[in-house]
């Protein structure tokens, strides 16, 4: 996989649908993810979120019978290319799951695993302690590295398994709800570490929360179930957060921010 | 406590109904408590039944009264090998005393040895009568008196048919002489053959299905006929051990390409064929508690590896299968046990009695099980105390394997 074109965009989707064998998922995405932004997916349960983020790293193929039409290129690249190995996409687009992860390993070998995978050759204390500053975790863990990653709370896993996606260096880190089981405060902390990680990072992330649509991200995309379709989501609008949560252009939008939806 | 709730029986009265959940809770209680006594009555009816045979009375006679085989008044426990040498030149025939000569020259046998040979050749102890535990426990004045009046010559001891002697000694055609070395030796040998080919194709085969292969109709097939071939009766994988192992890999199963030319090795019946016929055997049963195994690793750990860019091999190798082991163990500990006690399959395949040698992967096999069906067979009661003590020998050995697995199981489930 190459880079060619050096544009605004990291990720672009094409006529993007998504099949769980014959049932659609998702249908007819064109979205244009910014370098170095937030972006924001929201929607109600059920209208292909998750889905959609786990095209972005074809996670999806995981699922038996899972498959797509349309493009989703990243730097302008088509990602479902044939010549294209997921594994080196998953590498350049890390992923933190809604459900905290880790490995049934030590909080040390949680980071450094995945960069001995790569063939890392430098420092690995260093990495391991870079990775864990940048998810704010290092204090909390600096004592008990060698303690199992399974042994943390909820929160402190989300923040080892964000630190463990930084440690491999990807460009782009999709998330998906990864504050929905956390309390108020952690959250706070990983909306901290978002709006910390953007210097270097593109973040796309799935939330139920509108407030921290809000306040963290840079743009939104507001899914829905579209009409017509039989229950086949798609993004109904997507633009800038603010024009989002204050000037949405779809009625469906305004109902969904304001909380009157359905 | 809401009182008359139409929707509650007996007219909302919720107690009784209570008092109803609480009753059908104790009888099934009740019921699960007794399939466990049944459960543990049986086992215990089995072992008491196999120590019962394996302690008790014997009534020997020597053909030749050892006392009279003394030299200056030192018994032949105490003399010293040429003296045994000389005990035996003069009492056998030269023919048969040249004979084990050759075999093995009587200057580098063993002392024990030589003392074997002069009770075997000449002092010839014979079992007159024996007693089961039990008889020799509630009995025991009756039997002395009987053995005094009916057998005057013979000597009465109470012994415990399985004793160290009894594992040490090779097979031998008299009941006062034959031990289990061989088939010991037979026995572990064979599971080792089994052990070392079966697990590996197993998990190999396991994995496969389970992470690599799709969910097509083909490999559906395959994965369904595993699960029949776990039910497959033993007998006929002793046929199929025949049939390739024996007759088709002869040349390789008897060690001949590898320039073995061990004389007692009969075209292909050996260790190796009955090793790899047990293989044959367990390995479904190894492919189906291995896919069980890494089917219950969370698909959520899978993710966690592909996600930082790991390849399929690498979250095979570093996550799937280190949480997959404990699981695949003890499917392994329940195909090797029901390889170690298997004896049709291996009558089928050629296993031999009579062995009195130490036994290598390309000689002729003897093990435990067949060692046990062969002396339950035979009419003499002697025989049957030997088989008890060969059981619990058995069992012994059966019980050492598993533990060894669960320690490594144990270890291996010592991650975070
Ligand atoms: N593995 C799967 N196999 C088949 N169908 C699936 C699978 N995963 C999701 N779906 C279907 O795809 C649709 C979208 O699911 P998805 O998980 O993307 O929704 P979501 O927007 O993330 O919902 P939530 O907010 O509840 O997480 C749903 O109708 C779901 O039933
Ligand atoms: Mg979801």
């Amino acid at each position: 996989m190459s880079t060619t074109a050096d544009s605004n965009y990291v990720i672009e989707t094409r006529h993007l649908a998504i099949f769980y064998g014959d049932f659609k998922a998702v249908t007819d995405v064109n979205l244009r993810i910014q370098r170095h932004k937030i972006t924001a997916i929201i929607g109600p349960s059920g209208c292909g979120k998750s889905t959609l983020l786990r095209s972005f790293n074809r996670m999806n193929e995981l699922v038996p019978e899972s498959h797509a039409s349309g493009q989703v290129l990243f730097d302008g690249q088509d990602l479902y290319a044939r010549q294209v190995d997921p594994v080196e996409v998953r590498h350049r687009i890390g992923m933190v799951f809604q459900k905290p992860n880790p490995f049934p390993k030590s909080i040390y070998e949680n980071i450094a695993w995945g960069a001995r995978v790569h063939g890392y050759r430098g420092n690995m204390d260093e990495l391991v302690e870079r990775s864990l500053h940048q998810a704010a975790l290092w204090d909390e863990v600096k004592d008990i590295l060698h303690r199992s990653g399974l042994a943390l709370s909820g929160g402190q896993q989300q923040r080892l398994c964000i630190a463990r996606t930084i440690a491999v260096q990807p460009e782009v880190i999709l998330m998906d709800e990864p504050a929905s089981a956390l309390d108020p405060i952690a959250t706070l902390k990983i909306e901290e570490l978002m709006e910390e990680l953007k210097r270097n990072y593109t973040i796309i992330i799935v939330t139920h929360n509108m407030q921290q649509a809000a306040r963290v991200s840079d743009y939104t995309a507001m899914m829905m179930l579209a009409n017509g379709h039989a229950r086949s989501g798609t993004v109904i609008e997507f633009d800038e957060t603010n024009k989002i949560f204050t000037r949405p252009s779809d009625k469906r939008t305004e109902d969904y921010v304001t909380g009157r939806f359905g | 406590m809401k009182k008359n709730n139409p929707s509650y029986s007996n007219g909302g009265r919720f107690r009784d109904n209570l008092a109803t959940r609480h009753r059908a809770g104790v009888i099934w209680q009740i019921v699960f408590q007794a399939s466990t006594v049944i459960g543990i009555i049986a086992l215990t009816a089995l072992l008491l039944n196999i120590i019962d045979g394996a302690f008790g009375y014997v009534a020997y006679e020597a053909r030749v009264d050892p006392a009279s085989l003394a030299v200056d008044g030192v018994a032949i426990e105490d003399l010293p090998q040429e003296l045994l040498v000389e005990i035996l030149r003069q009492n056998l025939s030269s023919g048969a005393f040249n004979k084990l000569d050759n075999e093995i020259p009587f200057n580098e046998r063993s002392r024990i040895n030589v003392y074997d040979l002069v009770i075997e050749r000449i002092v010839r102890y014979d079992v007159t009568e024996s007693w089961t535990l039990r008889e020799s426990l509630t009995q025991g004045a009756e039997i002395r008196a009987r053995v005094i009046e009916e057998y005057p010559d013979a000597e009465l001891r109470f012994i415990s048919w399985i004793n160290a002697e009894f594992i040490q000694r090779p097979q031998s055609s008299e009941a006062v002489n034959a031990g289990v070395r061989t088939a010991i030796l037979g026995s572990l040998l064979t599971i080792l053959v089994t052990i070392l080919v079966a697990f590996p194709l197993g998990v190999g085969a396991a994995i496969y299905l389970e992470e690599y292969a799709l969910d097509n109709w083909l490999n559906r097939l395959i994965r369904t006929n595993i699960n029949n071939l776990a039910g497959v009766p033993s007998i006929i994988y002793g046929i199929l051990g025949l049939a390739i192992f024996v007759r088709v890999l002869g040349v390789l199963t008897s060690g001949a390409v590898f320039g073995s030319v061990d004389p007692t090795t009969a075209s292909g019946r050996t260790v190796l064929s009955a090793g790899l016929t047990l293989a044959l055997l367990v390995l479904p049963l190894i492919i189906i508690n291995a896919q069980e195994a890494l089917r219950a690793v969370p698909q959520s750990l899978r993710q966690a590896s592909l996600s930082v860019g790991a390849t399929k091999w690498q979250t095979v190798w570093s996550h799937v299968l280190p949480n997959a082991i404990p699981g695949i163990l003890t499917g392994t500990i329940l195909a090797v046990s029901r390889a170690i006690g298997e004896t049709a399959p291996l009558i089928v395949v050629g296993a031999s009695t009579a062995i009195s040698f130490d036994p290598n992967i390309f000689s002729r096999f003897t093990t435990l099980p067949i060692q046990i069906y062969q002396w339950t067979a035979r009419p003499q009661a002697e025989w049957r105390h030997l088989a008890a003590a060969a059981i619990l020998v058995l069992i012994v050995l059966l019980l050492s394997l598993n533990a060894t697995a669960i320690v490594l199981r144990n270890r291996s489930t010592k991650r975070f």
